[in-house]
């Protein structure tokens, strides 16, 4: 009844430069009145990958050598901003499986953490480099072990910072809170029972 | 750790379980939707084939796209529009009470809870909305969730949360005239600023948080979220009881008075322990207007804008960034200050004592030319009672815009929306940059009162020399 267990993940990644990128980026606020998420994955970052006219501009997410990447390496405070869940859903829609980068915004992490999309940090001395040799080498595939908390890629190892508690939920597959609080369906019903407002104040 | 709190009891009478994860699995013993958080968790649902576990515990209804205007249908607006039609279905597909326009009980979630006693002291309460805290003014811990925590609680009724701290804010004293409840949290988040409860639930206390009226705790709680505090709750005394007395959804008859007795148990112990506690004089406290772009950029009526040279280091940035965008000089007053729009409105101050707190300004006077004035009662139920008043005689004669309920010119999710860089003095909670619908859009908070005193002056004024 719980979901996938996520230990490792293996794929190429997507160079994304710029510190503070918020979740306006990385949805704009017009998607927000959209009824499902289903379509999330193709507005990603799309102000910034396509002009008014409808044209590509020249972003990653537009260049075909990190087409299927499962991988973004991104700088500092990544997510900022609101905490519309719009954002990682459209980041795990498009086909993203980790998020790499110096760091993340609080609630963003979290609501990743819900989708089963680890945010990993490193320093920032090791973005600089895994954004260089991303771009120098797309077809670079990287293999993260949450097991062992390291990344490792073309015979490179560093080690990785990740919540504990997250860590743990990924391994376990726990990640998506839903499936442990409905294994306690007795439970509830016991709380409700002795809550006085449900009960008529009984 | 605190002890005996309000939030203790409630929160241990909550609790499920703890979780392997180390959180807390907290029932959850009200949920209230809007048209705009919860579709994507109602399609969530469905993808699963799954259904609302307590539907009896879930309420709906419309507010932040509906017009304020023309509110027949379809809209204009095909989006709104959407938004509206997928709630209908949804409601009815789920078996969720859905107060629409047409029930005469539609409104902004945050105040047609409260006015259908539906809110109650001791509850967990939760909304796909940041300023679900309002529900505290009754004593209950009510906290604003994200979309995949609506689908939750609607799969679960439950949620893991990890506690909060608590911080007691004692405020004390009779407040000067001409002081209203707005007044008092933005000072608080003046103090406190706006990261301050970040981790906290507040819990406002004290001789003038007491004398207040069910409505002026509202407005209080309301803009927790704005000092940081994801919770703030005030404990229920007479005043929350006979607030609820008769109401729709309160209990009835015998039933009432076993009521009185939870809710009593679960007001704070006088020797409950606290994480931290903070004093306020009620004395030092002005009519206050925000100038900048978070609320916590705040100042009394009679003061000068800050020199920003004057600032702690941490404020300086956010100071010169706010001093741009909103085209304000350092070191002037905010008295004066001309304005282009007055809204008066939203869950902050769209409540029948903040209509009629504007309306005793606005009486036999009129708006100065330029100004638009837009008044936007809460709810339906605020509308008819402000009518049965004559309230709205008195706005139209002053050459306000007399509306419908709803969210308005809060955020920009409906028709009402500044334009260019107008600038707006509104009894909204949020003067972030773009909120009120223009990217160059600018807003300054204030109370209703102080509202409509800028609407007849045609810029900031003190609404004290309004009173004879
Ligand atoms: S009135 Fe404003 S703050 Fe209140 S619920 Fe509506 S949009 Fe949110």
């Amino acid at each position: 009844m719980f979901e996938e267990k996520i230990k490792s993940i293996k794929g190429s990644a997507i160079p994304l430069k710029g510190d503070d990128i918020d979740t306006d980026q990385i949805v704009p606020a017009r998607f927000l009145k959209e009824i499902t998420f289903e379509k999330m994955g193709e507005y990603l970052f799309c102000d910034a990958r396509i002009d008014d006219k409808g044209n590509h501009k020249s972003h990653p997410l537009n260049d075909k050598k990190y087409e299927e990447a499962s991988f973004l390496i991104v700088g500092k405070n990544f997510g900022c901003g609101s905490s519309r869940e719009h954002a990682p859903q459209a980041v795990k829609r498009y086909g993203i499986k980790a998020i790499i980068g110096e760091s993340f915004a609080e609630i963003f992490a979290g609501n990743c953490k819900s989708l089963g999309v680890p945010t990993i940090t490193v320093t920032k001395e090791e973005v600089d480099m895994l954004l260089k040799h991303t771009e120098n080498h797309p077809e670079t595939i990287y293999m993260l072990d949450l097991d062992n908390k390291v990344l490792k890629f073309s015979f490179n190892s560093i080690s990785i910072q990740v919540p504990e508690e997250f860590r743990i939920a990924f391994i376990d597959g726990t990640w998506n809170a839903t499936a442990l609080l409905a294994a306690n369906s007795d439970k509830v019903k016991e709380t409700v029972s002795s809550l006085p407002y449900i009960n008529n104040f009984q | 750790m605190s002890k005996r709190t309000l939030y203790d009891k409630v929160w241990a009478k909550h609790k499920v379980a703890t979780l392997p994860t180390g959180h807390d699995q907290l029932f959850i013993g009200l949920q209230y939707v809007h048209e705009v958080t919860s579709p994507p968790a109602f399609a969530g649902l469905r993808e699963k084939g799954t259904k609302i576990s307590y539907p009896e515990r879930t309420f709906a209804t419309v507010d932040h796209v509906i017009p304020t205007d023309d509110t027949s249908r379809p809209f204009k607006d095909k989006q709104a529009e959407l938004m509206l039609s997928t709630l209908e279905k949804n409601v009815k597909d789920f078996d969720v009470t859905f107060f629409s326009p047409s029930s005469g009980k539609q409104g902004v979630v945050h105040i047609i809870g409260p006015e259908m006693g539906l809110t109650q002291p001791g509850m967990t309460i939760v909304c796909g909305d940041s300023h679900t805290c309002t529900h505290g003014a009754f004593g209950s811990l009510a906290f604003g969730i994200g979309t995949s925590e609506v689908q939750m609680v609607m799969e679960t009724q439950t949620l893991a949360m990890k506690p909060f701290k608590v911080r007691q804010v004692n405020v004390k004293g009779p407040l000067k005239k001409g002081v209203c409840a707005k007044d008092i949290i933005l000072k608080i988040i003046q103090l406190l600023g706006v990261k301050g409860g970040l981790g906290y639930a507040y819990e406002f206390t004290g001789t003038t948080i007491e004398n207040l009226s069910m409505e002026d705790r509202l407005t209080i709680c309301n803009m927790s979220i704005e000092a940081g505090a994801r919770i703030g709750y005030i404990n229920p005394d007479d005043t929350t009881f006979e607030y609820l007395r008769g109401r729709e959804y309160a209990p009835k008859g015998e039933a009432f008075e076993r009521a009185v007795e939870y809710w009593k148990s679960i007001a704070s112990d006088k020797d409950a322990e606290y994480d931290d506690i903070v004093n306020i004089d009620a004395n030092d406290i002005e009519p206050m207007v925000t100038w900048g772009i978070t609320p916590g950029q705040v100042i009394g009526i009679n003061e000068n804008m800050p020199l920003i040279n004057d600032l702690p280091e941490e404020d300086i940035k956010s100071a010169k960034e706010a001093y741009a965008y909103m085209k304000l000089e350092e070191g002037s007053p905010i008295k004066g200050v001309p304005v282009d729009v007055v809204f008066i409105g939203a869950c902050t101050n769209g409540k029948l004592s903040d209509l009629k707190a504007a309306a005793e300004i606005l009486d036999g006077k009129k708006v100065s030319k330029n100004i638009r004035l837009l008044v936007v009662p809460g709810s339906m139920k605020v509308k008819a009672e402000a009518e049965a008043e004559g309230l709205d005689r008195i706005f139209k004669a002053a050459g306000a815009e007399w509306r419908e309920a709803g969210c308005s010119m809060c955020l920009a999710m409906n028709p009402d929306k500044l334009e260019g860089d107008q600038i707006s003095a509104s009894t909204s909670n949020r003067n972030f940059i773009g909120r009120q619908g223009s990217p160059s859009g600018r807003t300054l908070l204030l109370g209703p009162a102080m509202a409509a005193a800028a609407a007849v002056k045609g810029s900031i004024a003190d609404a004290r020399e309004f009173l004879a």
